[in-house]
């Protein structure tokens, strides 16, 4: 066993400084388009909006708004024709509109134990999500815990459009977790169905079924827009540091 | 390459035989297409299909079941050969609603055919377990989704009020016997997925799945869709290889539109690809550190997984390489600094891994939890027709890389395949190892042969049917896909290969002990939004 604790401490510390830092590293994140935008040629914005698939993208006059939780990340503006610029960055997450819960501040802001639910997700949100156990990410160090029981549990973590099948053991998670508690919907399917909702075997997302407290969008979203939203439901979103962002997320 | 003149005689010999032992009940023609088509009378309709795959080592790629406007048309699709397809087809009148099964025969095809049953209604005569499968019980009874008369734009149910009603059709019966229920919600970051463990204290005797918690649909919402955004579904319906589907729906529309793919696109559609199987391989090998409990270890490879994602990210834009691959190419051509780059991150963490798999080769603990745990037997993989490294660590050599080429892995890319015999948990592992090792020489190698050129060519929009397939990380899938006359899909058929190894889980998953469970899943490296779809 000695070579393992040897090899480990060879590697040396590999965590990141968010959110004490902003953390610009090439490819932690895909970025999300602009919105806002303003095209040189405004009466392109129409032609530039029709490229999204998931209606993502509106003309609004001559500037382009961006919808981010529509956003499927197809890149087909930010590499089309049209060109629209995506920024960088990953601090994405929101509260929900219809949320009327506080954040978990004080003694529960700082021990968040996470029950996770996999409502249908493709795998890439789930696998983001465990991204954040890795060295890199560790979220252990700023409180957040996954629970092996819903009992435990603080914060629902919710991936996926809720389907069909997946709709009664979410409530029931949802239902066995002690108070107060709240709500994470993870990724564009949590947030507004996707790409398979709503249909006939998926909900137009989880705030249909449950109370969302705070949405992350992304597809998938990158593990420190998740761990953002962590940090915003415990009143500690706001501290990372505002250094100019690098200019763009994903290479162009 | 076959010769068309070697093709022609393996034909004639196959032909021949048909005719010779069912005689007027077979059918026989040639498709433009190059496939061998059988049409025989449904009597002889399972003989003919046990025939092709014991006798004439020919696999089950899939089974379509189409609702035409005239009749009912099924299609049961072999590969092997040559010649490499052969094609039963079965047509029914509309109001005909039952057909005699080839699961008899044909035990791969038993899913395939529970699946129809639960979506398309129709009987298979001599199946001994239909129903309750994809649809659950929030389904009221004698719903078909896939037919043409549902209305899929209706909202989903609500679900059921009560407990569900779902038992397993036989449970052990013994003092002490008890049943574990494990999911759909895990209490890790895990799948949706149900199982229930039988067992008799320490041991458990048997594991039954559930699956299909997440079941969206993939294959009507794909309906009416124009082959542009269909592709996006077949992108993110299992968003860890996205590259390998969407190629596969990909080269099913190109196959029907009759285009060829420029060189380079099709030289950067295996160079993802590659990579897609290499991350998606080290983060099974993640999974299975993780299942033992080896902490450094595990940090080990998640760095490994983590680094893999950053480099995609960095140098093509997206983490998981989602939007890539299109209809007719790529959706953009990349510099090369920005592939050179993604090699060279490539090369120095395939180094790390091999020196991890050195560690664990020696790390005793970690292979007493791996070694003769979730056995699966060659006979066994072969009859159940399991693909990828499951199949792989079993002995059978399954990867259509090699056995059915396609793309650039036709002339320029040659794959070095990997099989080990024991059919073990480590069996399946060191499979992971060798095939991400080869995977990172295959990008370099496909980077390498890259030469200036256009990446996409246009689809014209041509009504027609064809498959396409191609070796997903997990395994063989295939994408059947009809196109109608403005080029948007009337049917798809998607086979994946979760779908097809969790056929067989539960093989590996009897008489083991409960904290091998973990494991035995690990290794198995099997995705739910891939069976499910």
């Amino acid at each position: 066993m000695s070579k393992w604790i040897l090899r480990g401490l060879a590697t040396g510390v590999k965590t990141t400084r968010y959110p004490r830092r902003h953390d610009g590293t090439p490819g932690i994140s895909p970025g999300l388009p602009e919105t806002g935008t303003e095209l040189v040629f405004p009466e392109a914005a129409g032609a530039a909006a029709a490229v999204c698939p998931a209606g993502a993208l509106e003309a609004e006059g001559g500037r382009l708004g961006a919808d981010p939780r529509r956003c499927i990340h197809c890149m087909r503006c930010a590499w089309g024709s049209h060109a629209v610029p995506w920024n960088g960055g990953y601090e994405w997450a929101r509260w929900a509109a219809e949320s009327s819960s506080a954040k978990l501040a004080g003694a529960f802001g700082r021990s968040v134990h996470l029950r996770i639910v996999d409502a249908g997700g493709c795998d890439a949100c789930l696998s983001e999500v465990t991204q954040l156990n890795n060295p890199y990410y560790n979220m252990h160090r700023l409180g957040f815990f996954v629970t092996p029981s819903p009992r435990h549990a603080d914060v629902l973590l919710v991936v996926g459009p809720v389907t069909t099948h997946m709709r009664r053991p979410l409530l029931e998670a949802y239902g066995a977790m002690p108070g107060p508690r709240r709500v994470i919907a993870v990724g564009s399917c949590a947030l507004t169905g996707g790409l398979f909702g709503p249909s006939f075997t998926a909900s137009g997302g989880v705030a249909e079924v449950l109370p969302v407290d705070v949405e992350v969008p992304g597809c998938p979203p990158p593990p420190l827009a998740i761990l953002h939203a962590l940090l915003l439901l415990t009143g500690r979103g706001g501290e990372a540091e505002q250094v100019p962002e690098p200019g763009k997320g994903a290479a162009r | 390459m076959t010769e068309p003149a070697s093709h022609a005689m393996h034909d004639q010999a196959l032909q021949r035989e048909a005719a010779g032992r069912w005689g007027a009940a077979v059918r026989i023609s040639h498709p433009a297409d190059g496939a061998l088509e059988i049409s025989p009378n449904p009597e002889v309709l399972s003989e003919v299909c046990g025939w092709l795959f014991h006798e004439r080592g020919y696999a089950l790629a899939t089974v379509v079941a189409q609702e035409r406007a005239q009749a009912w048309r099924l299609l049961y699709l072999f590969w092997g050969g040559p010649p490499a397809w052969v094609r039963v087809r079965i047509e029914m009148p509309l109001d005909r609603t039952s057909l005699p099964t080839i699961a008899d025969r044909v035990h791969a095809a038993d899913w395939h055919e529970r699946e129809i049953e639960d979506l398309f209604g129709l009987s298979f005569v001599g199946h001994p377990r239909l129903g309750d499968f994809v649809l659950h019980e929030e389904w009221a009874e004698g719903t078909n989704p896939m037919r043409r008369s549902f209305d899929a734009s209706r909202p989903p149910a609500a679900g059921s009020a009560g407990e569900p009603r779902w038992r397993p059709g036989r449970v052990v019966h013994a003092a002490g016997a008890f049943m574990m229920p494990v999911g759909p919600v895990f209490s890790g970051a895990a799948q949706a997925s149900h199982f229930l463990l039988e067992t008799i204290g320490e041991e458990v005797l048997r594991t039954i799945p559930r699956l299909f918690y997440k079941y969206r649909g993939v294959e009507k919402l794909a309906e009416g869709r124009t082959v542009d955004r269909a592709v996006l579904i077949a992108e993110r319906f299992t968003g860890t290889s996205a590259v390998a589907h969407a190629w596969a729906f990909c080269r099913a529309v190109e196959t029907i539109a009759g285009v060829t793919v420029p060189r380079r696109a099709e030289l950067l559609r295996a160079a993802f690809a590659e990579f897609e199987r290499f991350r998606h391989h080290l983060a099974a090998i993640a999974g299975i550190v993780h299942s033992t409990g080896m902490t450094v270890a595990s940090s080990q490879a998640d760095l490994l997984v983590e680094e893999a994602l950053r480099s995609a990210g960095a140098a093509v834009g997206h983490r998981y390489l989602f939007g890539q691959v299109v209809p007719g190419g790529m959706y953009r051509d990349w510099r090369k600094d920005q592939l050179d780059e993604l090699c060279r991150t490539v090369e120095s963490l395939a180094r790390r891994l091999d020196t991890l798999s050195r560690m664990f080769r020696f790390s005793s603990s970690f292979l007493d939890r791996l070694e003769q745990v979730g056995i699966v037997g060659r006979g066994q993989a072969e009859d159940f027709g399991l693909v990828g490294p499951v199949a792989r660590g079993s002995g059978v050599e399954a990867d259509l890389r090699t056995m059915l080429p396609y793309g650039s892995y036709r002339e320029l890319l040659r794959v070095e395949g990997h099989v080990e015999q024991e059919g073990d948990g480590y069996a399946r592992l060191r499979v992971l190892i060798a095939e991400a090792q080869e995977s990172a020489r295959l990008i370099r190698k496909a980077v390498a042969r890259l030469e200036p050129g256009p990446v996409r060519v246009e689809i014209p929009a041509v009504p027609g049917e064809a498959i396409g397939w191609c070796e997903a990380p997990r395994g063989a899938t295939f994408h059947w896909v009809r196109l109608d006359g403005d080029g948007r899909v009337a049917r798809y058929r998607l086979t994946t290969p979760s779908f097809t190894n969790w056929h067989g889980f539960h093989l590996a998953a009897e008489r083991f002990a409960f904290q091998d469970f973990p494991i035995i899943m690990a290794t198995f490296g099997l995705s739910t939004a891939e069976g499910d779809r």
